[in-house]
């Protein structure tokens, strides 16, 4: 087998990888109950997946311009994506939109009770089923 | 090489088919955000094995835009969601 033969095997590896982490990811939006569950599988196609296909890319691309074009990708993405899950995040537990009796563990509930901010609990967040409107 | 592509397309459309089946029914606001982030990332990566498997590095800064103002779509609408019944 002949060097380029090698790496194309490996960039195929790596790009089905990452297409199969977007399939699950996919599978996973369907299938799991809460949004919280939901943002915990779309994380893998935007960090895993994508790198994976940044990687099959740049062995098949071998040029030293369109690879430091893709590690500019891969750091945009890595520090855009964490931004947004929080801000989504943070939007659903004020919000009252997770589902409580789904968390083993609620540790911001308590710095919440602490600081004297009721705003989560008026929005139903420590009941099991959020009350109907008023 | 081509069955890899093949393979990949595939495995993309099914995953984007997915992520739209719960844009559409997604019970709040919050969901099809998360679903429509993860649409942009199988775009991405769509666009990304295009460019590995034709050799084609034209769409690269493209990319470059989409992973820098992804963001701007969660947020704002994070930012103004309300109190809403699931």
């Amino acid at each position: 087998m002949t060097l380029e033969g090698v790496l194309d095997t490996i960039a195929a590896v790596c790009m089905i990888t990452g297409a199969l982490l977007s399939l699950a990811a996919g599978v996973a939006l369907l299938r799991f109950p809460d949004l919280l569950s939901r943002m915990h599988a779309a994380a893998k196609p935007q960090v895993l997946g994508l790198l994976l296909v940044l990687i099959g890319c740049a062995i098949r691309i071998a040029t030293v311009v369109d690879i430091t074009t893709m590690v500019l990708i891969a750091f945009f993405q890595l520090a855009t994506a964490p931004v947004a899950a929080h801000m989504v995040g943070r939007a659903a537990y004020r919000d009252g939109q997770t589902r409580t009796d789904l968390l083993i563990t609620d540790e911001l509930a308590p710095h919440l009770d602490k600081f004297g901010d009721r705003s989560a609990e008026r929005n139903g967040r420590f009941t099991a089923n959020p009350p109907a409107a008023e | 090489m081509t069955y890899v592509a093949v393979a990949v397309a595939v495995l993309l459309i099914a995953a984007c088919a997915m992520a739209l089946v719960r844009i559409v029914r997604g019970p709040t606001t919050l969901d099809r955000i998360v679903a429509t982030d993860v649409l942009l990332a199988i775009t991405a990566t769509a666009i990304l094995a295009e460019a590995a498997f034709t050799r084609d590095p034209t769409a690269l800064p493209v990319l470059v835009v989409v992973s820098l103002l992804g963001i701007t779509g969660s947020v704002g609408v994070a930012r103004f969601v309300t109190k809403e019944k699931p």
